[in-house]
């Protein structure tokens, strides 16, 4: 579930191993359904359901309004879409928004999880501040770093004028750095999942491969190249590629940090397709965007796990 | 989180390597503190300063004195309360809805092996693929068919539905933890599977059920997205509608009511969020991960 937009749990890694079940008296598949039909029939209703008409919708020319005839207009709106300049440029921002950040936050969570996984004192300190993001709800995320970005007030500023640096960078408002900016702000927000499920995997690499490696004389950085980056890959594949749709798809964010501007340099595909759909009523055009985000990043993870599957192979 | 020591202390190539090597893991750690904190830090400062402060051409780092004034402000001006009355409403709801579903279901897909588990997994997994506009336009529709629009118990079905799948997915962790043979051994007692269940299997699943349901109220608590769409009525507005609101009205005088708000409305999903931490970095992990 949990969706970009309701806060995110760290993903199940791995399915636990199955236990001993018990296949109850009498056949326990009846049993089964009943217990799941109170979850299964609000699950179908209100969002397999709906899903399915979005995915139709995107073939049709739907518009907000009371009345409005809805008929199916096939690859109108894919061909409209496809002339549509912004459109093109949201998705590349959304692409190097999602794979910015989710590169940024990985090495970063990684530093940090490789960190807490030593004795190091005050690591409490860092854990607990790692995990603090994960509770606060993305707009207030957002609106404390509006406040960090501050071109008069906010601090980042503050600390260049003390440096000698021109003090008084727009962060938010200007071209060239609202894009980076917002990244930084993504990195932030997404820390806590990537570095608990990193940590959790660490503490699962086996000491007695690192023993053995030690004792052939491999040094620091060869052991975590060779014994702790391969142990972990798994993990690591999981978490990245959960990240990756997770920021492709966020909206809260950056809406509220910069709803898309200046003159769209942060207009992410989620922010645009919700102002085709809501502010403009452009509900089939809008669905046909989702469309296209689904199949972009469906070819990306193709292309990702398929690239893990063989280099693991090989 | 439990520290184990199977990868604690890998720093086995000699004194020299740790003598470089611990300051200058201090000195990373340390930035990590700052990166993370010192936004939070700065943010509940500027909650604490006035206007004139906020104004001034060479801002303090600390509050020159600390005043509760933008904290009364922000709660008379945003509309605080209401919007706080308003989320705790659908989460309360979304909890207690989610918790009860999710309780026999999850129950069902621990226990029994069946295809409704693949499909479970399937379908947690593929929702997440979904962009929301997908989603979120049909169900716009057929909420402002049967008068749930601008309806909290509208965003309360959404919340619910979209909780549903990873609630299900802890909870069903949290059955599977259960060991089979107690169950077994009730039954050998002649208990029946009503009594088993409320005995045997409900106590020791308490602390996952607190840890779940804790969890889709933060979700709930912290939505925006939906809430955005669907609530229109600015008596009906969220927590969170309404600090982004208060956004696009900030002038420098409201930073400090806009850094008060932002801390009120965080301290509910926070005191939770330390509530279920340790659950959740290790509980959730070690069944994960481990298997």
């Amino acid at each position: 579930m949990s969706t970009s937009t309701l806060t995110r749990p760290v993903p199940p890694v791995a399915p636990p191993k199955r236990r001993r079940r018990n296949t109850g008296p009498n056949g326990g598949g009846r049993d089964a359904w009943l217990l799941v039909l109170p979850a299964l029939i609000p699950v179908v209703l209100f969002s397999v359901y709906p899903l399915m008409q979005g995915i139709l919708l995107g073939f049709t020319d739907s518009k907000a309004g009371l009345n409005a005839v809805v008929s199916f207009n096939g690859l109108e709106n894919y061909a409209r879409l496809a002339g549509n300049e912004l459109f093109w440029n949201s998705f590349r921002i959304g692409l190097v928004w999602a794979f910015g950040v989710t590169a940024l936050q990985f090495l970063a969570s990684l530093g940090l999880a490789l960190l807490l996984n030593l004795d190091l004192k005050f690591r409490g300190v860092a854990r607990t501040l790692a995990l603090v993001p994960w509770a606060m709800p993305p707009v207030v995320i957002a609106i404390m770093w509006r406040l960090m970005l501050n071109p008069s007030y906010g601090p980042i500023n503050e600390a260049m004028r003390t440096v000698g640096f021109p003090g008084d960078i727009n962060w938010l408002g200007s071209f060239s750095t609202a894009l980076p900016a917002v990244i930084v702000v993504g990195v932030w927000a997404g820390m806590p999942q990537t570095t608990i499920t990193l940590l959790a995997g660490l503490q699962n690499v086996p000491a007695e491969l690192h023993e053995a490696a030690a004792i052939d004389g491999a040094g620091v950085l060869h052991r975590f190249w060779h014994v702790t980056l391969p142990a972990l890959r798994p993990i690591i594949v999981a978490i990245t590629t959960l990240d990756l749709i997770w920021n492709f798809n966020s909206f809260a964010l950056v809406f509220v940090l910069t709803a898309g501007g200046p003159g769209g340099q942060t207009m992410l595909p989620m922010l645009f397709a919700y102002n085709e759909a809501f502010r403009y009523g452009e509900f089939g055009y809008a669905a046909a965007m989702g469309n296209v985000m689904v199949i972009v990043i469906s070819v990306f993870l193709f292309l990702y796990l398929r690239g893990q599957a063989r280099s693991r192979l090989s | 989180m439990r520290q184990t020591t199977t990868t604690a202390a890998p720093m086995a190539s000699g004194f020299a390597a740790r003598r470089i090597g611990r300051p200058l893991q201090y000195v990373a750690l340390a930035c990590y503190v700052v990166f993370l904190g010192f936004p939070l830090l700065f943010l509940l400062l500027t909650a604490f300063k006035s206007s004139q402060e906020l104004l001034s051409p060479n801002p303090t780092f600390l509050p020159e004195s600390w005043n509760f004034d933008n904290f009364a402000g922000a709660i008379d001006k945003a509309n605080l309360i209401r919007a706080a009355t308003n989320s705790l409403i659908v989460a309360v709801l979304t909890t207690i809805i989610v918790t009860l579903i999710s309780l026999p279901a999850a129950y069902a897909l621990a226990r029994f092996r069946t295809k409704l588990r693949t499909i479970a997994t399937g379908w947690i997994l593929l929702s997440q693929v979904f962009p929301f506009i997908l989603i979120i336009i049909p169900l716009f529709l057929v909420l402002k068919q049967i008068g749930l629009i601008n309806n909290l118990l509208g965003l309360v079905l959404v919340y619910t539905v979209w909780s549903l799948p990873f609630a299900l997915w802890m909870l069903q962790g949290y059955v599977a933890g259960i060991p089979v043979e107690l169950e077994e051994a009730g039954a050998m007692d002649g208990g029946s599977r009503l009594l088993i269940l409320r005995r045997i299997v409900l106590p020791l699943l308490a602390p996952g059920l607190v840890a779940t349901s804790l969890f889709t109220f933060i979700g709930s608590w912290n939505e925006f997205f939906f809430a955005l769409v669907l609530i229109q009525d600015p008596k009906l507005q969220t927590l969170p509608l309404t600090l982004a609101r208060f956004v696009g009205a900030e002038g420098q005088v409201q930073l400090g009511q806009l850094a008060a708000a932002s801390l009120l409305a965080t301290i509910p999903s926070l005191v939770f969020f330390a509530i279920i931490q340790r659950r959740l970095t290790s509980g959730l992990l070690s069944g994960a991960v481990k298997g």
